[in-house]
């Protein structure tokens, strides 16, 4: 057998998962869709003493309105993301990053919570949380918090959960009225892990940009705003030399390395030309939007 | 709540209930070809990435070398063993045939069962909307453009309301 022997407990509830991760003392693993967890237990990379699935614990894959944004439950799969109406409304960029999640056996099993907790530095769903400033709600035995995504994500595949903390959902609030949005990703084949990625939202008034966010992925580290990116379109009329100017501050808001699948210089090269396309596409359908 | 490391599961695979207890650690990959003897679900690469291993569970397409046997406790299992037989076969299986989408054979299982989910799931409008659905499943030997054949004639059956049933 491929994995390394652990005991197995399904949880029926929250709080029976926080209890028993407390139990195990950071020798425990939750278990949820398992396509990153199995994987690692698969190689022998993780050896946890127990793993305890949470699959069967009920009402907590809900997508529900909320203050004009959307709450949505740890559990819920990267298959309902990909086809809720809620979220093609509310999110549409979100939507559209969804068909870029690997694969679709892959997508019936995975969720939102476990995409979140392991962190893959190419994933879209911790791009997706830190563009839309996602509050991630955790369980603990001492009252549970909420965290904001820019503090969630410490470092590849590394948070801010302890070890007798579970994520519960992630709430995402509402964009403001004549906001775009633009998602641009490059990987091998669809589904691949991105080589690069780069997602955008613009919010126009008369022509003018008022708020404009653009996170990336093309390094080991992970999903990371781009603030000087930012910066370099908010306030500003559309015009080329602006959006240049932001492909250009996306790219070095990344440290990429050379592997195998690409050079550092042509991933750079990726976050360029993704960041401006998403750009572009941002604000024609943010104009769009006002009409 | 307590954790075990064998577990007792009561199974749906193909329409026959099994009641077995297993290895908490055990892949429903294994349990179904070592201790169900059903081996037409193929084992590659056992982490994820090849597709062959793929089988439905409760209608949805899921890898079964990263689903542990007792998180298919109360579920029900299609494997490739159940869709038809050498004498009637299944419409995308006829499709397969048709269209010669099959060599070696080692990914088929993979490849149907993910092509019965994709036919149910997606309009499959193009061709590249085939290939995207199926870049999750490697095959060495066809190049994968006959395999996208046969999905584009399954996907015409099932919108012109041929005989293909292929949930």
């Amino acid at each position: 057998m491929k994995p390394p022997p652990f005991a197995y407990a399904a949880a029926r509830s929250v709080e029976e998962a926080v209890a028993a991760l407390a139990t195990a003392g950071g020798e425990a693993k939750l278990l949820a869709g398992g396509q990153s967890l199995v994987p690692m237990l698969n190689f022998r990379l993780l050896r946890p003493a127990v793993l305890i699935d949470i699959n069967r614990i009920p009402n907590l894959d809900h997508i529900r309105e909320e203050a004009g944004g959307l709450v949505i439950g740890a559990l819920t799969r990267h298959r309902q993301i990909e086809t809720s109406a809620r979220i093609a409304k509310h999110f549409p960029v979100l939507t559209a990053a969804m068909g870029h999640v690997a694969h679709l056996a892959i997508r019936n099993r995975g969720t939102l919570g476990g995409s979140l907790s392991h962190a893959d530095p190419a994933a879209e769903l911790p791009l997706m949380a830190q563009l839309l400033e996602a509050e991630i709600r955790i369980a603990n035995g001492r009252g549970g918090r909420s965290v904001a995504a820019r503090d969630f994500f410490r470092a590849a595949l590394t948070t801010a959960l302890a070890d007798d903390e579970m994520v519960t959902e992630v709430v995402l609030p509402a964009l403001p009225p004549g906001t775009g949005w633009g998602f641009e990703e490059m990987a091998e084949r669809r589904g691949d892990f991105a080589l690069a990625a780069a997602a955008v939202t613009v919010t126009v008034e008369d022509g003018f940009c008022r708020a404009c966010r653009i996170a990336v992925i093309g390094d080991g580290n992970g999903a990371t705003r781009a603030r000087d990116a930012e910066s370099a379109i908010a306030g500003g009329p559309k015009d080329a030399a602006r959006i240049a100017a932001a492909a250009e501050a996306a790219a070095g808001a990344v440290m990429p390395s050379s592997d195998l699948h690409a050079s550092a210089e042509f991933r750079r090269h990726l976050i360029r030309s993704l960041t401006a396309r998403a750009l572009d596409a941002a604000w024609r359908r943010a104009e769009e939007a006002r009409t | 709540m307590s954790a075990a490391t064998e577990i007792a599961i009561r199974i749906t695979v193909n329409g026959t209930v099994y009641e077995k207890t297993v290895e908490a650690r055990l892949l429903l990959a294994d349990f179904l070809r070592e201790t169900l003897n059903l081996t037409g679900t193929h084992v590659g690469c056992e982490h994820g990435v090849c597709g062959a291993c793929t089988v439905l569970m409760n209608g949805d397409s899921v890898r079964a070398c990263l689903t542990f046997a007792a998180q298919a406790d109360g579920a029900e299992i299609e494997t490739v063993e159940s869709l038809g037989t050498i004498e009637r076969l299944h419409p995308l299986q006829e499709a397969f045939r048709a269209h010669h989408a099959l060599q070696c054979g080692f990914c088929t299982p993979g490849m149907l069962i993910t092509g019965i989910d994709l036919l149910k799931k997606y309009p499959l409008a193009s061709d590249a909307e085939i290939r995207d659905g199926l870049s999750g499943n490697l095959c060495r030997c066809t190049g994968y453009e006959h395999i996208v054949r046969a999905l584009r004639a399954a996907a015409t059956a099932r919108d012109n309301g041929e005989a293909g049933e292929t949930g």
